[in-house]
């Protein structure tokens, strides 16, 4: 078998040493009634051709996106990945390395840990980053923990704004714990409001923006309000190519700054891995989950990084720990710190402008459909849209994937018992839309809707 | 024979590479986007729009060669011995890279509809049904993004279970001292206290000690099987019929799984829920910390807990599930989207390549490597239990009495040997733990060679040669580094030299 | 003589009047090694006996520091919270933690003496 290197003269040869008779005799600690004698009644090994062929045949009973006008967003992002990204993160030292746990060969994932953690404070404006979460969703929840943590607070609130997912997330992992989540309704046109929401008793507010279905705010307000009452405002971004075009976060009066990365350096992937990033003042540095990398000096004084902060961690401080986590998402972070390098100052900025263009562009042709509204007063590259009131969203992706177009998602998908989100479409537009693709989705929902 | 000093500060391969903000080239571009169009709609709303944001500018060039340059200054199992205990860095097969960067597996979106996406979801059943039947267990939460996170699955779905029994009052969890960190730290998240189980003389769970402390306010307990010492628990039966007895769940801890598939199947064990490592057992990369992969099976009593989503056979082919649903309870969500999607791909494409027949000889083998290693150093190290030992052979630091030479020095003796070193100071049940794993995919060349080494570290070690071991590395990139000076002053990030 | 009193824990305190002095022993600073970071109380804040105080934490390790007495804090030491080597280099001087009023004097008799305490350190070797 092509991964496993020893042959049965080694395997001989190596029993001697050892002094069995046979590799059976090694597992005699095993309880006789659990040891199975031969290999369980599953498909035996294959080669590289046939599992290759097996995944192939997998890949294409699927509608990938490359081959179909393609419009879908809420929460993960289509955009284009430039080609040195992959062929970087493919080096085995970068791939096959684990956490680095011994900076004196680890000085690389160490360095490129350390760069990510800068980059991230510096797109959302805040003092600190960590090396990564699993994902957004994950992400959020610990915001919500950590906040409670230091407010000493138990009640969360989650703006209708919040990916739903997320909101979920967070719902779940507070379930049984002192804290609670209070999640608002959905909110498609950006109408929220928390004045009269905020009182003593509140750890924090969970914001997106731009929100799941479109909406760009000012968050200095919210801030104000949160700031006045002791609490914490946490915002999430789905989207952090946003932040090319927006004001930070961070410069907006957020004291947690959550993301999902996954649209910078990595592919859809059907949804995972993702990337959580995890920023938030340097005041609250010690109550931020996750693992992080310290600049410092070798034995010689030549600059170097080590992991540091580890008494937070759960390896240390065991169920006192600031969260359980301990497998980062770090070749995710290696492939959003390539990509943002590889952008640098003036192609975060532009790259954010071809997505809101692209969202523009795409609202003005929508005015070709009848009926057809776009909700939100304001967005970046994604809006929800209401159909008409007798519209079934959800009928009309399912019609328009039959004629080959992945047409966003239905609200519906999400909200199953909100009649009124029935016609709410959410559509999102990047720099990957060609004007062509735009004009067969509008053509096709002209026909549909 | 000394280094040789150089005026770049470079040593031949080894570069010296500074940060990419000190590389910033303004101007530069390493992506030619076009120019965008003048807005003539903005919908940006009240936010503030903002100005340049504070990033270097390089070229692709500078790019590709930071990127690796920084490789350079990394070892990974492809680059040689990585006998990480705990840790299983086995070899990554590279088919598995290729067949998750298939387009049509790669370029899908999570909310595309389900008729378009049947190939992924059979990705997912496909290894679902893998996992289920290795470990003989009726149901799999697939979500889960690693490993702690399956933990607080498994453990969320047995509080889950007691709340719908009425038994909200169980709130402590049994958990042995020689443990992960991420058990007691999972429990914690789901509002349990942590009770120690102490461990015998021989590296198992103190049974006796278990027995008494089982009673009507435990919920669970968590085991780790084979231990955290590389044994297996062999009193395993016992223990679950006691904690079924005193109406708690079995929770195991699949992180040594590895050792075992494809010999044992858990439910045979009692076990009620366990995580399952993709990135250890089924050889996804680890990616120097991610992104792992914690699918979590359950026992019929737990399954209809598990949380959404999951995939279902349903009349028109398979179907995700991401909302309630008549029969099933779950306790919620625990990510955003499906799950590790691409690890699956990856984790699947091994799993097939190797077949039920394969898998068996990995754990085989795995436990063949790790008990060559104990039979051959264990006259130099000192072994803390007898053998057999499962896939990861443990010593203590009993062999360095009175050398001055830690386990941290003879670990640090190794890199400059060429070898990445063995877990250090874990468990924590022996005193200087060092815990070696070497894995199936490690010839027996490459153990002899490791062996012989290590026998020799250990004579220069006994010889009084603590010296040159207080320096090690010496060889590496960077020497041993302050950190005590990165905690006491954090530099957590880079800042312009004018801030 | 020393008049210091010592926890199983290894906290000591020293009582003039009504006010005690807290702070970690040096067999405690040592097993703990560099010491990177402290928290301490704040004044103002109750204590009671056996309760966490402060926190005391090197690269490796983290430790609650528990009250020995119960009482009210006066004061925690801002120059251990600025420089936490101090805890090194003067554990059971200049680097206490902690000042509080007692609350009952009485609990000092619970406590070991420095003879007891050296004779307990004797066992854990």
């Amino acid at each position: 078998m092509r991964y496993l290197p020893l042959t049965e003269s080694d395997r001989r040869a190596m029993l001697d040493v050892i002094g069995a008779k046979s590799v059976d005799e090694l597992f005699r600690d095993v309880p006789q009634s659990a040891r199975l004698a031969g290999p369980l009644p599953l498909p035996a090994h294959q080669g590289e051709m046939e599992v290759e062929r097996a995944f192939t045949r997998m890949a294409g009973k699927n509608l990938s996106a490359g081959c179909a006008p393609f419009f879908i967003g809420a929460g993960v992002y289509r955009h284009h990945i430039p080609a040195a990204v992959d062929q970087l993160l493919l080096r085995g030292e970068f791939l096959t390395a684990y956490t680095p746990y011994q900076p004196e060969v680890s000085q690389g994932t160490l360095q490129m840990l350390f760069e990510f953690q800068s980059q991230v404070a510096t797109i959302t404006g805040m003092d600190v980053a960590n090396a990564s979460m699993y994902d957004g969703a994950t992400a959020t929840a610990e915001a919500a923990i950590m906040a409670c943590r230091i407010t000493k607070r138990g009640k969360v609130i989650v703006s209708g704004g919040l990916h739903p997912h997320y909101a979920e997330t967070v719902e779940t992992s507070l379930r049984y714990t002192e804290m609670e989540a209070e999640i608002l309704p959905p909110d498609p046109l950006g109408m929220e409001d928390m004045i009269g929401r905020v009182d003593g008793k509140t750890a924090c507010v969970i914001v997106q923006n731009p929100g799941f279905f479109g909406t760009v705010r000012d968050l200095r307000p919210l801030a104000a309000l949160c700031h006045e009452a002791g609490a914490l405002l946490v915002v999430m971004v789905a989207e952090p190519t946003s932040l090319g075009l927006i004001e930070s976060p961070g410069a907006m009066g957020a004291d947690i700054v959550v993301a999902e990365g996954q649209s910078l350096g990595m592919g859809m992937n059907f949804g995972g891995p993702g990337l959580g990033l995890f920023a938030t003042r340097e005041k609250y540095l010690r109550q931020m989950p996750g693992r992080l990398a310290g600049q410092t000096v070798d034995v010689d004084g030549r600059r170097g990084w080590v992991l540091t902060l580890s008494t937070r961690e759960q390896h240390i401080r065991r169920e006192k720990a600031t969260s359980n986590i301990c497998t980062n998402s770090g070749l995710c972070a290696l492939a959003f710190s390539i990509h943002l390098t590889m952008l640098g100052g003036t192609g975060f900025g532009r790259l954010a402008e071809l997505n809101h263009l692209a969202a523009t562009r795409l609202e003005q042709k929508l005015k070709a459909v009848t009926g057809l509204r776009v909700l939100p007063q304001s967005y970046y590259n994604e809006f929800a849209v209401h159909l008409g009131d007798d519209a079934d969203a959800a009928a009309v992706v399912d019609a328009l994937a039959d004629k080959g177009i992945l047409a966003g998602v239905p609200a519906s998908r999400f909200y199953p018992t909100w009649p009124e989100l029935k016609p709410v479409l959410i559509l999102a537009a990047t720099e990957t839309n060609t004007e062509d693709d735009m004009d067969k989705l509008v053509a096709a929902l002209k026909e549909v809707v | 024979m000394s280094e040789p000093m150089t005026i770049s500060g470079n040593r031949a391969l080894l570069i010296e590479e500074k940060l990419i903000f000190e590389l910033d080239n303004p101007g530069s571009v390493a992506i030619d986007l076009p120019e965008p169009a003048p807005f003539d709609l903005e919908r940006l709303g009240d936010a503030p729009r903002r100005g340049r944001v504070a990033l270097p500018d390089l070229s692709e060039p500078q790019v590709v060669r930071h990127y690796t340059r920084l490789s350079q200054k990394n070892y990974g199992i492809d680059s040689g011995f990585y006998p990480l205990g705990s840790c299983t860095m086995k070899h990554n097969p590279r088919l598995s890279e290729k067949v998750a960067r298939l387009p049509g597996l790669a370029d899908l979106h999570p909310l595309q509809p389900q008729k378009t996406v049947q190939g992924a979801l059979e990705v997912i059943d496909s290894l679902a049904h893998w996992l289920k039947e290795l470990t003989g267990m009726p149901a799999v939460a697939m979500s889960p993004a690693a490993g702690a996170h399956g933990e607080w699955c498994g453990l969320m779905a047995i509080r889950s279970a007691h709340e719908d029994k009425g038994e909200s009052h169980r709130r402590r969890v049994l958990v042995p001292e020689s443990a992960h960190g991420t058990n007691p730290a999972s429990a914690a998240m789901c509002g349990y206290s942590v009770d120690p189980i102490p461990a015998l003389e021989n590296g198992r769970v103190d049974v006796a000690a278990l027995k008494a402390k089982l009673g009507p306010d435990v919920a669970a307990l968590m085991l780790t099987n084979p231990n955290t010492c590389g044994l297996f628990e062999t009193e395993i039966i016992e223990i679950a019929a006691a904690v079924h007895g005193a109406g708690a769940y079995f929770y195991c801890d699949g992180a040594n799984f590895n050792a075992i598939v494809g010999r044992v199947k858990i439910a045979d064990l009692g076990i009620d829920t366990m995580h399952i490592n993709l990135h250890k057992t089924f050889a996804t990369p680890h990616g120097g910390g991610g992104p792992g992969a914690g699918p979590t099976v359950l026992s019929a009593a737990l399954a209809p807990y598990a949380p959404v989503p999951y995939v279902v056979h349903g009349a028109g082919g398979l179907e995700m599930v991401e909302g309630k649903r008549a029969g099933a309870k779950p306790f919620g969500r625990v990510k955003g989207f499906h799950g590790q999607f691409g690890v699956f791909i990856r984790a699947l494409a091994y799993i097939m390549s190797m077949g039920s027949d394969g898998l068996r000889q990995a754990s085989s083998d795995a436990v063949l490597n790790a008990n060559y290693l104990l039979a051959s150093l264990k006259d130099d190290l000192s072994a803390s239990f007898d053998g057999p030992c499962m896939h990861e052979a443990l010593f203590d630091d009993r062999f360095l009495k009175d050398t001055g030479v830690t386990t941290l020095d003879f670990a640090k003796a190794m890199i400059d040997e060429g070898y990445h070193p063995m877990t250090m100071y874990f468990p924590l049940v022996v005193h200087g733990a060092l815990l070696m794993e070497p894995t199936e995919t490690e010839s027996k060349d490459t153990l002899d060679q490791f062996i012989a080494v290590v026998r020799g570290l250990a004579a220069k070690a006994k010889a009084g040669a603590a010296e040159d071991f207080k320096a090690a590395p010496r060889l590496t990139p960077r020497r041993r580094l302050d950190e005590t000076l990165a905690a006491r002053s954090p530099v957590l990030r880079w800042k312009p030299a004018a801030e | 003589m020393s008049s210091k009193r010592f926890t199983k824990d290894h906290e000591w305190i020293d009582v003039e009047g009504d006010i005690g002095t807290v702070g970690i022993s040096d067999y405690a600073q040592h097993a703990l090694g560099d010491v990177v970071f402290v928290e301490v109380p704040e004044a103002g804040r109750e204590i009671a006996k056996g309760a966490e105080a402060a926190v005391v934490e090197s690269v490796k390790a983290a430790s609650e520091v528990y009250s020995p007495v119960s009482g009210t804090v006066t004061a925690g030491n801002a120059a251990i919270v600025d420089q936490p080597g101090l805890v090194n280099e003067a554990a059971e001087g200049a680097a206490w933690f902690f000042k509080l009023k007692l609350a009952n004097p009485a609990e000092l008799n619970d406590l070991m003496d420095q003879a007891a305490y050296d004779a307990y350190l004797k066992t854990l070797e």
